[in-house]
């Protein structure tokens, strides 16, 4: 990302190292849930208003009677090991929030979009976004009670998901179900890595 | 709610009131960064306003992000993020850096120590 270069390099040896990963997806679908079956902690709500530098993206003079928009993330926190920590992000629910979801995956060591086959045509937005920033993603299906079971392939062919980006069912509610996809997320992380280290080419994100 | 129209210039300040209006932060910390409470933001972060002496209560002996000192305190991020940045120049808070490395090496150990982590969980 364009931040990278600029930014003095913050101290690794000796200190702490914190990691993200960012849950997407649209509004409703699970991300909250999904951050806290695996959080040592409730998860926990940050605020972002959206001032005056926001206006280009999203102009609130075309929202009468508002001056800031508010935009809340939720977000939990694994303690690894003392010097390890991993944050998992859920992205603000409206796509127009886009600016934040900058923010969010800046340094990301991946992504999972969260998918509701009930209403599948929500994980367009957050797919075209995370494709068009050479993010390593992963597409998560999330199976709630009642909801109609797809076929993967026939979903990948539905969201028109690429055959390099990984597709897994799972159960944002179910602890060892939300593990796995994040170890799947890192997995893939590290495969996209190692295939563009062999490429010769520089690292996309961070 | 048929709210009275509203001076906007005064909404758009208001959250960074406490700030003084500042909205820029001296460096830029990632929302995901830890910051700990250094022995100095012990003794002195008291002085150092009301807002700033919570957070350094927030992170007195144990490592928070950026995201959680806003979340604990219900700043907003942006202006958690102008706070926490001057009271790390000011020595009150140590900052430890996210993981923005692009040494190859270094990412892929990170990875590794993370995808080690997720299977203990």
């Amino acid at each position: 990302m364009d931040f990278a270069g600029s930014k003095p390099r913050q101290t690794r040896r000796g200190g702490i190292t914190s990691a993200k990963i960012v849950i997407a997806g649209g509004f409703g679908v699970g991300k909250t849930t999904m951050v806290g079956a695996v959080s040592e902690i409730e998860p926990l709500t940050t605020e972002a208003v959206m001032t005056a530098a926001g206006v280009g993206i999203d102009d609130p003079s075309k929202v009468p009677g508002k001056g800031t928009t508010t935009v809340a993330m939720d977000f939990g926190r694994i303690t690894m090991a003392e010097d390890l920590i991993l944050y998992l992000f859920g992205t603000p629910g409206q796509t127009r929030f886009w600016f934040m979801w900058d923010e969010l995956i800046r340094g990301a060591l991946g992504a999972a979009v969260l998918v509701d086959t009930r209403r599948i045509t929500d994980a367009f937005a957050p797919l075209d976004y995370f494709e068009n920033r050479g993010m390593p993603y992963l597409v998560a299906l999330n199976c709630f009670d009642g909801a109609p079971r797809y076929d993967l392939d026939e979903v990948r062919e539905a969201l028109a998901i690429p055959q390099h980006v990984p597709l897994v069912l799972c159960d944002a509610r179910q602890r060892d179900s939300v593990k796995h996809v994040l170890i799947t997320v890192v997995e893939h992380s590290m495969m996209m890595l190692r295939a563009e280290h062999n490429r010769g080419e520089a690292a996309p994100v961070g | 709610m048929g709210q009275p129209h509203e001076d906007p210039r005064g909404a758009l300040v208001r959250p960074y009131a406490v700030t003084r209006g500042r909205t820029e932060p001296l460096r830029d910390i990632a929302i995901e960064a830890v910051l700990l409470t250094t022995p100095t933001g012990v003794q002195e972060s008291r002085f150092a306003g009301h807002d700033k002496q919570r957070i350094a209560a927030v992170c007195d002996g144990r490592p928070q992000s950026l995201a959680e000192i806003a979340a604990y305190t219900r700043l907003p991020l942006g202006v958690a993020r102008v706070l926490v940045a001057d009271m790390v120049a000011d020595g009150l808070l140590a900052l430890h850096g996210a993981a923005l490395s692009d040494v190859y090496e270094e990412r892929m150990e990170l990875l590794e120590r993370v995808l080690s982590g997720l299977r203990r969980l």
